[in-house]
């Protein structure tokens, strides 16, 4: 996964063709951690078909307001450089990552 | 399939993780299943004082980072998936996940906790994760020098509440009751009277979150005097009690009207084998102490169940044979 900060943000997601997934995390807050082996299997399974990325808020805060991420653990597709789905905490706990698979199937 | 468990775990917070700790102890094969890490609702919580024997500089994670040591030591599986159905009736229960996986056990224990309850006011779910939480250790760092609410009084409230005066410019606490009076422990009352950086508005609930993208403001209602103000913040914190896990559970065992689990003194449910232990239960008190005894009253319960099971009655080698063909 393409780790994300404030210098590559622009490039990697906002100027980047296709689609975008993002992981918003950090260390602090257990559910991110919990989620985490999951994403990386989803990524794993689905390699090729989108561009894999992840953000560690604890050092990007600013970055991930810009994105009007305010809660974690967050997930964003972007197509095109465009946000196109967010699944908030709550998306998260009740559908999740079989949630974000379906509506990858459905981007792509 | 293969392995039938004697105790099967649905849950590992500090209730399912004491009754692992028993179970496996007392060399029963025990397994725990929980969709996440373990420790539940304790691990996103960082002060954590009131649990026996720790009590230097210990957090949440900490202490149930220990728990999970402690049951693996002994023998206790992890298992790891989401829970969407299980059958309870007759000598062998199953399991099953989401993803599709079936575990089958003698006795199951089901320790699903509770998770935060939301308080349904209009802007609420729309800004969820854009300035609306459940969680002070998971967005605390978005709040630095921010002003924002937290809804509630009780001990999870005034604690998280102090815990974000590390990071925010101001919290704002709203709690229903008459000024001074807080459902929380008188430590935490006093830590939060003398703080600098907390505000107080008395007899007053929230009654809408305000903001497109962003939280921009939370509207405060005084139940007394039915005056309105529009409070400018930008986060909102919501500790109002929680809700059980029960979802899954229902048709399957006894709920009471809210869903939590009624049990006997020895954690037995309504079916036989099938145990609750933790925040699901209909109980007084909801904390890790008592979390972790009723682990180990459901674990001791269990064994003397399937001891009265093995003496005249099926062996587990008996059940083997004739179960399902896996």
């Amino acid at each position: 996964m393409v780790e994300l900060n404030k210098e590559n943000f622009e490039a990697e997601v906002l100027q980047s063709k296709g689609i975008t997934f993002v992981d918003f995390w950090s260390e602090k807050c257990e559910p991110c951690m919990a989620l985490m082996p999951e994403v990386l299997k989803f990524v794993e399974k689905n390699a090729g078909r989108a561009k894999f990325c992840k953000l560690d808020t604890a050092n990007n805060k600013r970055l991930a307001i810009s994105q009007r991420v305010m809660g974690l653990p967050t997930l964003v597709f972007y197509k095109d450089g465009e946000k196109v789905f967010t699944f908030d905490p709550a998306a998260i706990d009740a559908g999740g990552i079989a949630a974000v698979q379906a509506k990858l199937d459905e981007l792509v | 399939m293969s392995d039938i468990y004697d105790i099967l775990i649905v849950g590992a917070g500090p209730g399912g993780m004491a009754a692992g700790i028993y179970g496996s102890r007392a060399r029963l094969k025990t397994a725990i299943i929980d969709k996440g890490k373990p420790g539940g609702q304790a691990s996103t919580t960082t002060e954590m004082e009131n649990y026996p024997g720790f009590f230097r500089e210990t957090t949440g994670p900490g202490v149930m980072g220990e728990f999970e040591a402690h049951a693996a030591q002994f023998g206790t599986v992890f298992l790891k998936g989401n829970v969407k159905d299980v059958s309870l009736e007759g000598e062998v229960k199953t399991v099953t996940t989401a993803n599709g996986d079936t575990y089958r056990a003698r006795t199951v224990i089901l320790a699903p906790g509770a998770e935060p309850r939301v308080l349904g006011v209009p802007g609420e779910g729309k800004l969820r994760g854009k300035g609306v939480s459940y969680c002070a250790t998971c967005d605390a760092d978005f709040f630095e020098e921010l002003d924002i609410v937290v809804v509630g009084s009780g001990d999870a409230a005034i604690e998280e509440a102090l815990y974000l005066t590390k990071f925010v410019e101001s919290v704002t606490v709203i709690v229903i009751h008459d000024e001074g009076v807080l459902d929380c422990n008188k430590r935490s009352a006093e830590k939060a009277f003398a703080h600098p950086k907390f505000r107080w508005v008395w007899n007053s609930v929230l009654e809408e979150i305000q903001g497109d993208e962003m939280v921009e403001g939370a509207v405060v209602k005084n139940i007394r005097t039915g005056e309105k103000q529009t409070l400018e913040v930008n986060g909102v914190f919501i500790f109002i009690g929680s809700q059980p896990k029960t979802e899954f559970l229902k048709g399957k065992i006894d709920l009471d009207q809210w869903g939590y689990i009624p049990t006997s003194e020895r954690m037995e449910t309504n079916v036989p084998g099938v145990y609750a232990v933790g925040d699901v239960r209909v109980k007084y008190l909801r904390q890790v102490v008592t979390a972790a005894a009723d682990g180990a009253i459901a674990a001791v319960a269990a064994e003397k169940y399937l001891e009265g099971h093995v003496e005249g009655r099926l062996t587990r080698e008996d059940i083997e044979k004739l179960t399902i063909g896996s």
